[in-house]
């Protein structure tokens, strides 16, 4: 497998999606609301009336977890943002009659579907990131003075973003690319793509019911566990991407 | 079955044209010997390559352009950027790149739009461009499947020069079309599918095939005296439009003097001497029908 054949492909859906407004939208959009809304939200509820000493350590106890929680929901965006491009890679590419010619240039199937995958997975990990950095620059702005120290960066949110997040985002990218694969129809491609965020959600909830703890073990050992399904579904995009199915079956 | 019984060759620097009605299976033919789509049995070589063969398939690839169907280019992007895009997976170096686009885009006329988004581009003009994108790692075998379809006839002519000029290059060109008049101005030798090849020979051979070759001589006049002549030298013959002869031949070449030599003799006053036969619409039809 040559891997520069794999970024000629993602560097033109990069140029491509830049045309497609919904694709900047999405990953504009949604990291924003979460980087602005929440500290926000801090800030409306600790940020503009004075606390009382008394009951700083159990304030500061408390907004610990929230932390960790808000941080985890960037592992959500990482989930959410690549459905979009993910999705539309293979699907898009035949309802555009492009795939074709595409197939009949000298790459091979792994080729492509890497190049797919870097191509959401890039511009995805970045807006994540982007969004990451405007919130921890929010909350730290927020929170400094009543928390007396600046909360982030840390450990925890350190392994979630270099770590969790880039491998959630691979995850996302190769479910929805294999789900691009195999129908015909972008929404369809979509609705089932977004089936990606519900055991995001479960680790989400099982994190603020304290099932799970945030802490940074806690999240390598998750993070070691995406890893093998990221190795996995490579495997199953590459044994079930059938291009003559495509070609011919597709209309 | 969407093709079965195909035996054909189609040699170097050869424009081989495939003619079938709709669902012949011309495009699975394509799309078999462009490495898209696996055969279920039989044997296809491009060169020394293998067709079906996974080894063999990238190779394959590599010396082959194909112009598919549909045009398929990305409508987003700039002509050049398609093009360049396109060059990149054959491994063409940026100057070659460089040199080829400047190259075709200026002998097609589109050199000066080639910064433009596609999707305003006409039908024609994405075709054209379609047809560049095949050549762009300068392949010596060309796929043209339907090249001219949908085009207006002006856009159909500069179609149909490139395709010559490409012939004049000493390219292998198969190509798909509808378009008997194209077929026969451009093509070597043709090829009839209806799943199964029907028919395979140069233009000319396919026309003679249908009624054999006629001479047709105008007159001013037929007489018993000029009929009679034609009959005594044992050819079959019919009179059209009153002063027409329609005479079965089997070698015009050699028996068309002895012909005018005999009507003259008659008294024949022959006003223009032509060959007739059969058009390569008529051998279409035929032949498709009688498959059918």
């Amino acid at each position: 497998m040559k891997l520069w054949k794999s970024w000629v492909i993602a560097r033109k859906d990069f140029a491509t999606f830049r045309t497609k407004r919904y694709v900047i939208y999405s990953l504009v959009v949604t990291p924003l609301l979460i980087s602005i809304g929440l500290p926000s939200l801090i800030w409306l509820g600790i940020g503009s009336a004075p606390i009382p000493p008394s009951q700083l350590p159990a304030i500061i106890s408390g907004l610990n977890d929230v932390f960790n929680a808000f941080s985890f929901l960037f592992v959500l965006i990482a989930g959410i943002l690549p459905i979009s491009i993910g999705t539309y890679s293979i699907v898009g590419e035949k309802l555009e009659k492009t795939l074709e010619p595409l197939l009949a240039t000298p790459t091979t199937d792994g080729e492509i579907l890497l190049g797919k995958v870097i191509a959401a997975f890039l511009p995805s990990v970045i807006a994540t990131y982007a969004g990451a950095v405007i919130f921890m620059v929010l909350m730290d702005a927020v929170t400094s003075t009543k928390l007396g120290y600046v909360y982030f960066p840390n450990w925890t949110v350190a392994v979630i973003l270099l770590i969790t997040v880039p491998l959630i985002s691979i995850l996302s990218t190769e479910f929805n690319v294999i789900i691009s694969a195999r129908v015909s129809d972008v929404r369809a491609a979509q609705q089932f793509g977004a089936l990606i965020v519900l055991p995001l959600v479960a680790i989400y909830i099982a994190t603020e019911t304290a099932f799970v703890s945030l802490t940074p073990a806690n999240l390598l050992i998750i993070s070691a566990i995406i890893v093998v399904i990221d190795a996995l579904l490579f495997s199953l995009s590459r044994a079930t991407f059938r291009r003559e199915e495509i070609l011919t079956k597709w209309r | 079955m969407a093709v079965e019984d195909l035996t054909l060759r189609v040699d170097e620097g050869e424009v081989f044209g495939f003619l079938g009605p709709n669902g012949a299976g011309k495009t699975t033919t394509v799309r078999m010997l462009a490495c898209l789509i696996s055969k279920t049995s039989g044997e296809a070589r491009i060169g020394e390559y293998e067709i079906g063969n996974d080894a063999d398939a990238q190779k394959i690839r590599k010396i082959i352009g194909l112009v598919p169907d549909n045009v398929g280019l990305y409508e987003d992007l700039s002509a050049y950027r398609n093009l360049d895009f396109y060059g990149r997976p054959y491994e063409c170096t940026e100057a070659q790149r460089e040199e080829r686009i400047e190259h075709f885009l200026k002998m097609l006329g589109l050199w000066e739009v080639r910064g433009r988004a596609v999707r305003t581009f006409s039908k024609g003009m994405k075709q054209k461009l379609a047809i560049v994108r095949a050549l762009i790692h300068d392949p010596q075998i060309l796929f043209l499947d339907e090249p001219t379809a949908n085009l207006d006839p002006e856009f159909q002519k500069t179609v149909r020069d490139f395709i010559l000029e490409l012939k004049h290059e000493k390219r292998t060109i198969f190509l798909n079309t509808h378009n008997l008049d194209e077929a026969q101005r451009i093509c070597d030798r043709i090829g009839i599918l209806n799943t199964k090849l029907v028919a395979e020979g140069t233009p000319e051979q396919l026309m003679e095939s249908l009624e054999g070759r006629k001479t047709e001589v105008q007159l001013q006049q037929v007489t018993p005296a000029v009929t009679g002549a034609v009959e005594r030298l044992g050819l079959r013959y019919v009179v059209s439009s009153g002063n027409r002869l329609v005479i079965d031949v089997s070698d015009p070449e050699k028996e068309n003097p002895g012909i005018m030599e005999a009507i003259v003799a008659a008294g024949g006053l022959i006003q223009f001497i032509t060959e007739k036969h059969a058009t390569l619409e008529e051998v279409y039809l035929k032949l498709v029908r009688d498959e059918q």
